[in-house]
């Protein structure tokens, strides 16, 4: 075998998984958006066809675009679905950073506990997690029951959007939390004492050092929670109410009621192009900053801080 | 300026420092000098504010900061590690302290710029830490730390990780740095070269105290403990007795004369230090002389070091400077040699 073979084999490997799992579903996908719908199993026409002659003729038809471009339910629901995802991601990161903080600023050995205790709810099967909110939030369920014993008036929850925003920060949080732990673990506690050795306060030593050395932390949980959230289609379906017409919902209601196939697969496509763009403009900006707090350390330096 | 009193510092069971007491002048180049262990950082790192001191005072100008947190006192420390902000740019790492303090921005920049001549850094205000070598680093560290002007500097192994010809250049420098802007330097270092060329005073740290505070030429040449004597430079060690009044050798009975007062030792065992240097080989009018055979000749360039051994098994050590070269003259492993030296390069120590 050639030194390049191993090599060429696990590459192979890759290109294989990324045709077979990615290229070839978003190219049907994308074949579906650009036929004709038709009224027959399946419910699009062709794309390509031989004609009379046995000469292969092609059918694109740009209707699918058209209708969500003109349509403005579709662009109201995807303008829902982001507000709704950018929402759900900025409660993630507020509530997720100290939990990252406090976790990677705790004793090592309460950490691996910590991180297990935050990666748990994944043990149990996510339906489960979402019915056992229904029983929570439900009017006669738990938080309403613990209202009325603390003497307040129920409250309807289930079924609105508040509901919806609990499931989907529930749901994401851990995918907030690991990225910002593992960026925060990380962070050379010298810097901080050398913040504070300038005369820096606790608050303008978070801001000046932590926060900014965190972002590429901030940045990976915002991507992970941002992009499954923005096409979320159970947590609003089981615990919001109708009128939240989120862009998922839009897309199951054309494929499976509508059987519209075509306006579904664009409805898809024009998704996952905005999705390209967000995570691709957030690299490319983090790039031109150029961050590589790592490279610092002095050759021979040894890890400082220890009493000697 | 800095006094420490009756400091403590334990981590669970071990005690770092132990009743320490010092006094640092103000504008003076203080060197705590000991090795690994000897609690010379954890002493710094008290100063600074970055450990919590389980009893004693620290006060500077009349004042105690022992239990102001690190932000609030006018201490300012270069870290070993240079712990440079690594998002930020080497005029915005230098100017980090002056905006803590609120300056106005044309007054920062003054400022920063002025830092960067004095350290010739100029050019590089906007390059990030990870785009410089280790030795502009340092420099970007000692900027960032002077800027603020604090009344009292602390210096945690400034040198250690530069490479030993910049090393050199480095401590003139950083001396002259000193000099120029009159702040007090507390320096840790385990380098013994380090500690005496650039102190004015020399604080010798053993097991969490002081074991000895005084100039270079103090504590070099009047150690007052075998652990002073052996750590600062290379030193001949032998037990003596004093029959009489007079000491020697206690393994051969040898008389010794010697230029200072003998210490009341009260029958204590007493120890003789010789300094390699002092003693010299072939013939001379010195008082003290011994025989032995040259059991190995290590040459460094500079100086050549006979390892002698005396009948008695007593193993000495003779440097000279190679003032001509090493030349055609040379002892041979072997040979047998007479080495001798004054009475005033004897010191007797009793611990």
């Amino acid at each position: 075998m050639k030194p390049g073979a191993g090599r060429a084999l696990v590459l192979g490997a890759v290109w294989t998984w990324l045709l077979l799992f990615l290229v070839a579903p978003v190219a049907i996908v994308l074949k579906i958006a650009l036929s004709e719908s038709a009224d027959s199993i399946p419910p699009y026409a062709p794309l390509l066809q031989l004609g009379a002659s046995w000469l292969p003729q092609l059918h694109v038809s740009f209707d699918a675009f058209a209708q969500i471009i003109g349509d403005p339910l579709y662009s109201e629901a995807l303008g829902l679905s982001l507000k709704v995802a950018g929402l759900s991601t900025a409660i993630c990161l507020l509530a997720g950073y100290p939990m990252a903080l406090a976790i990677a600023r705790s004793p090592e050995r309460w950490r691996s506990l910590l991180l297990l205790l935050v990666m748990l709810p994944f043990w149990t099967g996510f339906l489960m997690r979402i019915n056992a909110w229904i029983g929570l939030l439900q009017d006669d369920g738990w938080i309403n029951a613990i209202l009325v014993e603390v003497g307040l008036s129920p409250m309807r929850l289930l079924y609105t959007d508040t509901a919806m925003y609990i499931g989907i920060v529930y749901t994401y949080l851990p995918f907030m939390v690991l990225p910002l732990y593992a960026r925060l673990s990380q962070l050379d506690a010298r810097l901080l004492e050398a913040a504070a050795d300038l005369g820096a306060p606790p608050w303008r030593v978070f801001f000046s050092v932590t926060l900014p050395l965190s972002m590429p932390g901030i940045w990976a949980g915002v991507l992970l929670v941002f992009i499954p959230a923005v096409g979320e289609y159970v947590i609003p379906e089981l615990l919001g109410g109708p009128q939240a017409q989120l862009v998922g919902r839009v897309l199951w209601e054309e494929f499976f009621q509508n059987r519209d196939w075509p306006t579904a697969a664009a409805i898809a496509c024009a998704l996952l192009v905005l999705l390209l763009l967000m995570p691709a403009s957030v690299l490319w900006g983090v790039s031109l900053r150029g961050h590589s707090p790592s490279a610092v350390a002095p050759g021979k330096a040894s890890p400082g801080c220890r009493p000697r | 300026m800095l006094t420490v009193t009756g400091l403590t510092v334990r981590f669970g069971s071990t005690t770092a420092v132990d009743r320490l007491d010092l006094t640092v002048r103000p504008g003076e180049l203080f060197v705590l000098l000991g090795g690994s262990g000897s609690g010379k950082t954890t002493l710094l790192r008290a100063i600074g504010g970055f450990v919590q001191p389980d009893a004693g005072r620290i006060t500077l100008d009349g004042r105690d900061i022992g239990a102001l947190p690190p932000h609030r006192r006018p201490v300012n420390t270069m870290f070993q590690s240079y712990a440079l902000f690594p998002h930020m740019t080497v005029a915005a790492n230098i100017g980090f302290g002056l905006r803590m303090l609120r300056l106005k921005r044309a007054e920062i920049d003054a400022r920063v710029s002025e830092m960067l001549a004095l350290t010739s850094l100029q050019g590089f205000a906007a390059r990030k830490p990870a785009e410089l070598s280790g030795g502009q680093q340092q420099r970007v560290a000692l900027a960032r730390s002077l800027a603020p002007r604090p009344s009292l500097l602390l210096l945690d192994e400034p040198l250690s990780a530069l490479d030993r010809n910049l090393r050199r250049d480095t401590r003139e420098e950083l001396v002259r740095l000193q000099r120029a802007l009159g702040i007090a330097f507390i320096m840790v270092t385990h380098d013994q070269e380090e500690a005496l060329t650039m102190a004015d005073h020399i604080g010798v740290m053993h097991e969490g105290r002081l074991a000895q505070v005084g100039t270079p030429a103090e504590v070099y040449e009047h150690p007052r403990t075998r652990f002073v004597a052996e750590f600062l430079g290379a030193a001949n060690i032998v037990p003596v007795t004093v029959r009489n009044g007079r000491p020697e050798l206690a393994q051969t009975g040898t008389p010794v004369q010697v230029a200072m007062k003998l210490p009341d030792s009260a029958g204590a065992p007493m120890w003789l230090a010789i300094r390699p240097e002092r003693i010299s080989i072939g013939q001379s009018d010195a008082p003290n002389r011994v025989t032995g055979i040259v059991t190995q000749n290590s040459y460094a360039g500079e100086t050549l070091t006979h390892l002698v051994r005396l009948a008695d098994g007593t193993l000495l050590r003779s440097t000279g400077t190679l003032r001509d070269g090493l030349g055609a003259q040379q002892v041979a492993i072997g040979d047998s040699i007479t080495l001798s030296w004054q009475p005033d390069a004897c010191i007797v120590l009793t611990q």
